[in-house]
């Protein structure tokens, strides 16, 4: 059993017990998670924590109102990020297809090739903040699935049931939007030189 | 890029977050000192209601407690006006309507401290009256140990639950609080001690005929000249009286 089973498994059992009395295990269990995962997705530090709270209030909110037979069987992780994806996807929709690179980042981006010289800038591994505002141009249905598969590591069946697609759409989009964003670090690498 | 993309997983949630979201969804516990007639007193709340009433010798010393009896933890809070109120004047309708989590009681437990929640300010019932108005009339000792598991003890008056013998039993906070808060309520505390002694266990009117437990407030409307008392229900069926329904001194 991994780590990650166990932990799933004690904080399921206790959700099926009481909700309020074992909600803070599922808080502090899945926080970084949550967090990383939609960060991922928004590549902005405070819409990131903004939404990964309003994922736990909701599934708060959800739990109160499930039975026990129904939080014991939740596949935890899961369950949240799909919470989470919604969250993403409402906001982006509130905003008007507001997929623009967040400011913060652009700034990190620019401080960061400023420092480097040309050379090390042509063939240097992508910075954290330049790969995620790359993700952030990356069209949401890209997005996702990239971020499930290779940055959190989740098996392609996962994958499926978080998006509720089937496996095969999954791939391709998997596999497009690598290329995807492969091809956005190039373009912008060539325009930086 | 895979193995870069893959570094970007090793991200942790800001600086307190979890606490945030516990207090987004109501789960925080808070607790405040606030005054009493037995002294100031520690009081926890959260969303579900009041959770805790103690006396401490510290806030470290309460902290503690309230840890090992409740398993979390509580924070320092602004106590809120209607517990303030509650807890000053012993006032047993805003007592009644403030809201208890009393989640660490059993079905037992709660149908006890609910009952002694409905015994006015100033009176007092024997734990036997508890028993049978919750329908359970033998468990007279399980009503002493659930009163005295009480985790909100002044807002639910366990301490108005007393020995029908003229004794006041344990309580609590402690059973010289027990009796000092009754007399600050205005219960008469030495009569009550000595007619229990006495072995008198209800009060009738004769103008009513109807009798009584001896702190029920109607017979405080009684002229004194008019007040019997009696031994038991027997001898008070006998004389004519028939039970007060308000205080309900008997089985119906």
């Amino acid at each position: 059993m991994t780590t990650d089973d166990r932990l799933q498994s004690d904080v399921a059992a206790a959700l099926a017990q009481d909700v309020d009395a074992n909600f803070e295990r599922l808080v502090t269990g899945y926080k970084d998670r949550v967090f990383a995962f939609v960060l991922n997705l928004v590549a902005d530090r405070f819409a990131a924590e903004e939404i990964a709270q309003e994922t736990f209030v909701e599934a708060y909110r959800a739990l109160c109102g499930y039975a026990p037979p129904r939080r014991r069987a939740l596949s935890i992780r899961a369950w949240l990020y799909t919470i989470a994806l919604n969250r993403v996807r409402n906001r982006a929709r509130a905003r008007g297809l507001g997929e623009t690179l967040p400011l913060e980042d652009a700034l990190a981006t620019a401080r960061a090739d400023a420092r480097e010289e040309p050379a090390a800038r042509a063939d240097r591994a992508e910075s954290a903040a330049e790969l995620r505002s790359a993700l952030a141009r990356l069209a949401l249905r890209y997005r996702a699935p990239v971020v499930l598969r290779h940055i959190d590591g989740r098996p392609y069946a996962a994958i499926a049931e978080i998006l509720d697609q089937p496996v095969g759409t999954v791939k391709a989009n998997v596999h497009r939007g690598l290329a995807l964003l492969r091809a956005d670090l190039q373009t912008r690498n060539r325009h930086a030189d | 890029m895979q193995t870069e993309l893959r570094k970007l997983r090793d991200t942790r949630a800001p600086e307190g977050f979890a606490s945030r979201v516990m207090a987004a969804v109501g789960l925080v516990e808070r607790y405040a000192v606030v005054e009493s007639p037995i002294g100031a007193v520690y009081v926890a709340w959260n969303a579900r209601g009041i959770s805790a009433v103690m006396r401490a010798p510290s806030e470290a010393a309460f902290r503690r407690r309230f840890a090992e009896r409740f398993g979390r933890s509580a924070e320092r809070g602004e106590v809120p006006a209607a517990l303030r109120r509650a807890l000053a004047g012993g006032d047993a309708a805003e007592a009644r309507r403030l809201k208890y989590d009393l989640r660490v009681c059993s079905e037992f437990e709660t149908a006890v401290l609910r009952k002694a929640l409905e015994i006015p300010c100033g009176q007092v019932r024997p734990y036997g009256w508890i028993a049978r108005e919750i329908g359970r009339p033998k468990a007279v000792r399980a009503v002493g140990t659930a009163l005295a598991k009480n985790p909100v003890p002044l807002l639910v008056p366990c301490h108005r639950v007393v020995r029908s013998d003229g004794t006041f039993g344990q309580y609590a906070l402690g059973a010289p609080q027990k009796v000092t808060l009754l007399e600050a309520e205005g219960l008469d505390v030495a009569r009550f001690a000595h007619e229990g002694r006495a072995g008198i266990r209800f009060h009738g009117s004769a103008t009513t005929k109807i009798f009584c437990l001896p702190s029920c407030s109607d017979m405080r409307r009684a002229k004194p000249a008019n007040v019997r008392s009696f031994n038991s229900e027997a001898d008070a069926r006998k004389a004519g009286y028939r039970p007060c329904k308000h205080c309900r001194p008997v089985a119906a």
